[in-house]
């Protein structure tokens, strides 16, 4: 078996060739001097870029005002989620590996569960949820409550309820490697609760902080399901993607997918530097 | 177990985002589907319990179709991305060696971490009308008119096949890592030939990674949305956009959220069924992937 045949190879290459065939046309499309984005090929150009619309009718990602400000959504949504994933992911994490308490086993299987549950199930269901919550309190307490409606708010938690899994699971397993004989001679050399923590076991869980953050902040970039249910009139990057595609898009759409990829990319090597560094 | 109280405290204060999360955003809404789902309207804004919602999905036949229809696509899009995944993990895990095989993995896993409808729109690109194959096939004579290859169930399994397969590469491969080649050679020693080797040696101790990846790939292709729409188009007919119609389109949440257990029920019987079928517990098929 160590001995591939050329049958095996070629297909091999075959299978990345596949793999890399539509993130290529994408690209490459970016900068068809067209106003479609299909061939024929017509010439370079940055138009879709930075144009201002007077060469094909509409403008370039950059100076778009749609996809600017759905990039800009996007970012209210991921900064929040990964924040927010990474200190609850941090708790949740310590409770997995230090607390002792009956029903443990119980919670842990439960913090599983959202990965097993379809993501537009995820986004109805808190959908439902929260609006019923806010006509409950609106009868109540008799005031408008916006953000339990569709909404970017609203984004923020659906993405939070399995994307904390992710980062919980991250966290953990590098708090379990953790020597805690070395909290211990902290502690015997006089620190206190929080200074052993500070100086001793967030420096050593570091790593996969940002690991982990990151991994948040790409998994709400892209988030299609479950943000699909719950969006309001401020759309993220996907849901505006998703409508252009429907409609027949420009190649602007080329030339923002072209920036994810960029940005991914860049992601991708900040964190596999960091899971280096873990090593 | 005694507790100081301050311990007590702790242990609360460490508890309270675990109990705030799964509550709020997982098991309460869930409840709250659950209980409309078998609410039927009976007067305008009056709702009664009543399991209406479910007879209308085994009565009215474009939702059970269509319900069935995921379901088995789902299956063979499973079946698919395993065959075409298993020999490239096998090369990964058992061949290639070092900095080739660091690099493999690595291409593998850079499509994957690219948007969904990124890589859909390329598929798009490639498959329409006025596409990239459509124009390759007529400047070399092959066809004299545009050839039209989105919006059929090919396109749509093709797009999930694609989506699936790192999904199901990476478990594999981490599972054909631990074979050992002494007990591959014995089977050559043994007079076994490859396909033998490889039915009775290599694949039962991939089982765990296989099943482990086509869990994930069915969950995946059941509750996927983008793709089936955007490839398939009006033949896409896939349940979550059912569900979809249901919420958003037409605003009738107790017949949506009936769709949404049903969807759930689909995918957690399949998840459990393979399970059971090979033993294997969730959290370490979770940790394959």
């Amino acid at each position: 078996m160590n001995r591939p045949s050329l049958a095996w190879k070629l297909y091999i290459a075959a299978f990345y060739l596949f793999l890399f065939a539509p993130l290529m046309i994408v690209a490459i499309f970016a900068f068809n001097a067209s106003p479609f984005p299909s061939p024929p090929w017509r010439g370079f150009a940055l138009e879709w870029f930075t144009g201002s619309g007077t060469v094909f009718g509409k403008p370039g990602v950059l100076v778009d005002p749609i996809w600017l400000s759905s990039i800009g959504n996007s970012f209210k949504v991921a900064i929040p989620v990964a924040l927010l994933a990474v200190l609850l992911g941090t708790v949740n994490a310590w409770v997995l590996e230090r607390a002792e308490f009956r029903g443990k086993t119980f919670l842990a299987m439960m913090m599983l569960w959202p990965l097993v549950i379809p993501g537009v199930v995820l986004g109805i269901s808190i959908l439902a949820f929260f609006s019923r919550l806010a006509n409950g309190l609106e009868d109540w307490l008799q005031t408008d409550l916006d953000f339990l409606r569709p909404g970017l708010g609203l984004v923020v938690l659906g993405q939070l309820s399995f994307i904390l899994t992710i980062t919980t699971l991250i966290i953990a397993a590098r708090l379990r490697k953790f020597d805690r004989s070395l909290e211990e001679a902290a502690f015997d050399l006089g620190a206190t609760r929080m200074r052993v923590l500070r100086t001793v076991t967030l420096p050593f869980l570091w790593p996969a902080l940002i690991g982990a953050g990151l991994v948040a902040l790409l998994m709400s970039f892209e988030n299609f399901n479950t943000t699909l249910m719950l969006v309001g009139s401020e759309a993220p990057l996907p849901i505006t993607m998703y409508g252009q595609m429907r409609e027949g898009a420009s190649p602007a759409i080329n030339a923002v997918s072209l920036l994810l990829m960029l940005g991914v990319g860049g992601i991708a090597g900040v964190f596999a530097l960091t899971s280096k560094a873990e090593r | 177990m005694t507790m100081r109280p301050a311990q007590r405290l702790a242990l609360f204060l460490l508890l309270a985002p675990a109990i705030l999360w799964l509550g709020l955003l997982i098991v309460l809404p869930h409840v709250e589907i659950l209980i409309l789902s078998f609410s039927e309207r009976v007067a305008p804004r009056v709702y009664a319990f009543g399991v209406g919602n479910y007879l209308e999905f085994f009565t009215e036949p474009l939702y059970w179709r269509t319900f069935a229809r995921t379901a088995f696509m789902s299956i063979l899009v499973t079946a698919l991305t395993l065959v075409l995944a298993f020999p490239i993990a096998l090369y990964i895990a058992r061949v290639a060696q070092g900095r080739l095989k660091a690099m493999l993995l690595l291409l593998c896993l850079l499509p994957f971490w690219v948007s969904e409808l990124v890589r859909t729109l390329g598929w798009m690109m490639l498959l329409r009308e006025t596409g990239v194959i459509s124009y390759a096939l007529r400047s070399v004579g092959l066809a004299n008119q545009p050839v039209e290859l989105l919006y059929n169930d090919g396109a749509v399994i093709l797009g999930l096949v694609y989506g699936g397969l790192l999904f199901m590469i990476v478990p594999l491969a981490n599972a054909l890592e631990s074979l050992e080649p002494a007990v591959v050679e014995a089977g050559y020693d043994l007079g076994g030939s490859r396909w033998t080797v490889l039915r009775r040696i290599v694949i039962p101790h991939a089982m765990p990674g296989i099943v482990a990846g086509c869990i994930i790939v069915f969950m995946l292709t059941v509750g996927n949305f983008a793709t089936p729409v955007l490839l398939g188009g009006k033949n896409g007919l896939w349940f979550t956009e059912q569900i979809y119609a249901q919420f958003i389109t037409r605003f009738n949440w107790p017949q949506g959220a009936a769709f949404g257990m049903l969807l759930l029920l689909l995918s957690s019987a399949i998840v459990w069924l393979g399970l059971r079928l090979t033993g294997q517990s969730l959290g370490t098929t979770l940790k394959q992937a």
